[in-house]
C-alpha cells in the first residue's frame, strides 16, 4: 500500500512534467517494488525456512540461525524407517477416488443447473450455496456413526465418500458458472442433429469445458489432499492413515521430531503445489464466475 | 421433444387434470431430473440425513456411553433419552462450555482474519496490477501460501514460533529482546493464530481481486482521467464500485470458510488441551471426540454454528440488495 501515497506525494511536486499514461516516477517505482519484496518475503520464508530446516539433519531445527550441517538424512529416515510412503499412498488413493467421483457427479449436475429449467432449479442451487456453509462439527458426528454402522470406518470408500460431500456442491457452482460461458448454441445444434440432452452434454460439452472440469478436478484434489478433521477421526489405524493424519505423528506430546517433519512437509508440498500451479489461474475465474451469475 | 433450452422456458398449456400435468412434466423434465439425481443423492445421504440426525442427537443426552453399538458379538442398544430444548438451554444460558465468550472470540477471530485478507489482498492486487518488470516472479511469490496444504503450513509455523529453538525468537534474540512465548496462553496466542491464517488466505483474495480489477474496463479510467479525477477518487468512484461482485462473493466466502476454518487452530494450539483461543468449531469437535464423547453437546453446538452462518448469510444478501435499491 505504501507505494501509492508515496507515488502522489511525487507527483504533487512535479505537477507540470509530462509523463506517459501509466508511467511512474522513479521514487513511486523504487517504493513499488520494495513493498513487493517485503510482500513476498513474508509470503516465502516460511516455505523457505521449512525447506532449509529441513536439509539440517535430525537435531538441526534446534540451531534454526546457524548455516552448517547440510544432510539428507532427515529424507532418507522419513521415507525407510516411517509409514511415509504408505501414508503417501492413502493419500493419494482416496484424494484421486474422491476427485474422480466427485467431479463425475457435480458435472451432470451443474449441465443441468447450467441448461435445463426444471421444477427445483431453484432450491438445488440454493442448497450447493447452503452446504457450503456447513461446519464439519455438524456433520462429523452423524456421519461417523453412520459410517460406524455400515462398517466403512477406517476404509478408503468411507473417506471417498466423504471427501465428495465436502467438494461435490462447491464444484457443481463453479462448473455451472463454466458451462454458462459456452454458447446455448452448440447445444441447440446438436438438438437439431438428433443428440439427446444427455448426448449433447456428454459429446458436445464435456470435451469443450475440459478446463474447467480440469480446475474442479484440481480443487477437490487439493482440499481431500490436505483434509485434517475427518481423517483423525475415521482412519484410525495406523496403515490407514493420510498424510495429514500421519505428520501430526512427527510432533506428538511427548516428542517433536521437527527434522522428520520438516522432511515430510517438504516432500508433501511438492506434488501439492505442482498441481496447484498448474490450476490456480482457473480456480479463481471459475470461482468468481460462479458466484457472480448465481 | 420439449426439453427446455435456457431461455425458452417450458410451454405451458391450458391446466390439464392433476395426473395428466403431473405425467407432463415428468416427460419434459425427465432429463433434467436424471443428471441432477446423483448429487441429489450425495446430497441427501452425506448431508441431509447426517444433518437430521444430527438435530435430532442435538435433542438427546447421547453420549459415548449410552449410544448403540457392538462390542464383539453383543450389540448393545442405545439407551440415550430425548431431553428436548435441554443442550441448547445449557449452552445458550452460559452453564456450559462459555458459549458468549467463544462466540465473541469467533466473532473478532473471523472479523479480523477477513479484515486483514481482503486489505492486505487488495493492496496488493492494485500493486500487481500495473506493468512492471519482475511481475510474473512476484505474482508467484505472492500465492506460495496458497499452494501449500493448510496443514503442511500450520506445522511450519508452529515451528517458527517455538518457544525456545523458533526462529523467531531466535531473530528477536539477535536484537537483545528476550524470547517470547508466541503460543502460551493468552491474546499473544490468538494473535499468532490470526497472523498464520492471514498468511493463509490473502493469496486467495489477492488473486481473485486481481481477477475483478482486470475486468474493469480502462476506459472508465481513461474518461476519469480526462475528468481530472485524482488517484483517489479514481480508486473509490472507479475501481472500488468496479470490484463490487468480486469483494461480495469473497468476503460471504471468506467469512464462511473463516468461521469454519478447524485446521489452524487445532492444529497450531495444540490438540489436547483446552484453551481459550479455541473456535466454535474446534470446541465442538473436542466435545465429540475427547474425553468422554458428548456427541449431543457437540451436535449442539454444531448446530448453533449453523444457524449463526445462515442467519449471517441472509443479512448479508439483505443488505447488499438495499443497498442496490438506494443506488
Amino acid at each position: 500500500m505504501s507505494a501509492r501515497p508515496g507515488g502522489r506525494a511525487v507527483r504533487a511536486q512535479a505537477p507540470r512534467t509530462v509523463r506517459a499514461r501509466g508511467a511512474r516516477s522513479r521514487g513511486a517505482s523504487v517504493a513499488l517494488h520494495a513493498t513487493l519484496i517485503a510482500a513476498a518475503l513474508i509470503a516465502a520464508f516460511p516455505v523457505l525456512f521449512v525447506v532449509f530446516v529441513s536439509l539440517r539433519g535430525r537435531d538441526g531445527w534446534q540451531e534454526p540461525t546457524r548455516f552448517v550441517g547440510f544432510t539428507l538424512a532427515n529424507y532418507g529416515h522419513v521415507l525407510a524407517h516411517t509409514e511415509f510412503v504408505v501414508w503417501f499412498g492413502n493419500s493419494v488413493l482416496v484424494a484421486l477416488g474422491a476427485t474422480a467421483l466427485g467431479v463425475l457427479v457435480a458435472a451432470s449436475a451443474g449441465y443441468a443447473v447450467s441448461r435445463l429449467r426444471f421444477p427445483g432449479h431453484r432450491p438445488l442451487m440454493w442448497t450447493f450455496l447452503v452446504v457450503q456453509m456447513f461446519p464439519m462439527a455438524v456433520l462429523i458426528v452423524p456421519l461417523y456413526n453412520i459410517l460406524g454402522t455400515l462398517g466403512l470406518l477406517d476404509s478408503y470408500p468411507g473417506l471417498i465418500v466423504t471427501y465428495c460431500s465436502i467438494s461435490v456442491p462447491f464444484c457443481a457452482w463453479m462448473l455451472k458458472g463454466y458451462f454458462d460461458t459456452i454458447p446455448v448454441e452448440i447445444d441447440e445444434a446438436g438438438r437439431v442433429d438428433g443428440l439427446t440432452p444427455f448426448g449433447s452434454f456428454w459429446r458436445l460439452i464435456v470435451p469443450l469445458a475440459r478446463p474447467g472440469l480440469a480446475v474442479t478436478a484440481f480443487y477437490s484434489f487439493i482440499t481431500a489432499w490436505g483434509e485434517v478433521a475427518f481423517a483423525t477421526q475415521f482412519m484410525s489405524s495406523e496403515r490407514r492413515y493420510t498424510l495429514a493424519v500421519g505428520l501430526q505423528t512427527f510432533v506428538g506430546q511427548q516428542k517433536a521430531e521437527w527434522g522428520l517433519m520438516t522432511a515430510a512437509a517438504v516432500l508433501i508440498t511438492v506434488p501439492a503445489g505442482f498441481v496447484f500451479f498448474l490450476a490456480q489461474r482457473h480456480l479463481v475465474a471459475g470461482l468468481t464466475a460462479g458466484g457472480t451469475k448465481g | 421433444m420439449t426439453t427446455a433450452v435456457s431461455g425458452t422456458g417450458p410451454p405451458r398449456p391450458a391446466r390439464p387434470g392433476p395426473f395428466r400435468r403431473l405425467r407432463r412434466s415428468f416427460d419434459a423434465y425427465w432429463y433434467a431430473w436424471a443428471m441432477v439425481l446423483p448429487v441429489v443423492v450425495v446430497l441427501a445421504v452425506l448431508v441431509g440425513y447426517p444433518l437430521g440426525r444430527g438435530i435430532f442427537l442435538s435433542f438427546t443426552d447421547a453420549n459415548e456411553a449410552n449410544v448403540a453399538r457392538t462390542i464383539g458379538v453383543n450389540h448393545i442398544p442405545a439407551t440415550y433419552e430425548f431431553v428436548g430444548l435441554d443442550n441448547y438451554w445449557k449452552v445458550l444460558s452460559g452453564q456450559e462450555g462459555h458459549f458468549y465468550g467463544r462466540l465473541a472470540w469467533t466473532v473478532v477471530w473471523t472479523g479480523s482474519c477477513v479484515f486483514f485478507h481482503y486489505t492486505i489482498g487488495l493492496g496488493l492486487a492494485l500493486l500487481l496490477n500495473r506493468r512492471m518488470r519482475f511481475r510474473g516472479l512476484y505474482r508467484v511469490l505472492l500465492i506460495l501460501p496458497w499452494a501449500v496444504p493448510a496443514f503442511v503450513a500450520t506445522f511450519s509455523w508452529r515451528l517458527m514460533f517455538n518457544e525456545k529453538y523458533g526462529v523467531l525468537n531466535a531473530v528477536l534474540d539477535r536484537f537483545g529482546v528476550g524470547a517470547v512465548d508466541w503460543l502460551g496462553d493468552g491474546p499473544l496466542q490468538k494473535m499468532s493464530a490470526v497472523a498464520v491464517n492471514v498468511w493463509l488466505g490473502v493469496p486467495f483474495m489477492m488473486v481473485a481481486i486481481l481477477g475483478g480489477l482486470q475486468a474493469i474496463p480502462s476506459e472508465l479510467h481513461e474518461a476519469a482521467e480526462m475528468d481530472g479525477a485524482t488517484p483517489w477518487q479514481r480508486f473509490r468512484h472507479v475501481t472500488l464500485p468496479g470490484l463490487r461482485p468480486v469483494s461480495r462473493t469473497v468476503i460471504l466466502l471468506g467469512v464462511i470458510w473463516t468461521f469454519n476454518m478447524f485446521q489452524v487452530i487445532y492444529l497450531l494450539i495444540g490438540q489436547g488441551a483446552s484453551s481459550e483461543s479455541e473456535i466454535l468449531v474446534t470446541y465442538s469437535y473436542r466435545l465429540a471426540f475427547q474425553g468422554v464423547r458428548d456427541y449431543a453437546g457437540s451436535a449442539t453446538y454444531g448446530i448453533l454454528i449453523l444457524s449463526l452462518l445462515l442467519v449471517f448469510a441472509v443479512f448479508y444478501r439483505r443488505l447488499l440488495t438495499r443497498q442496490e435499491a438506494a443506488r
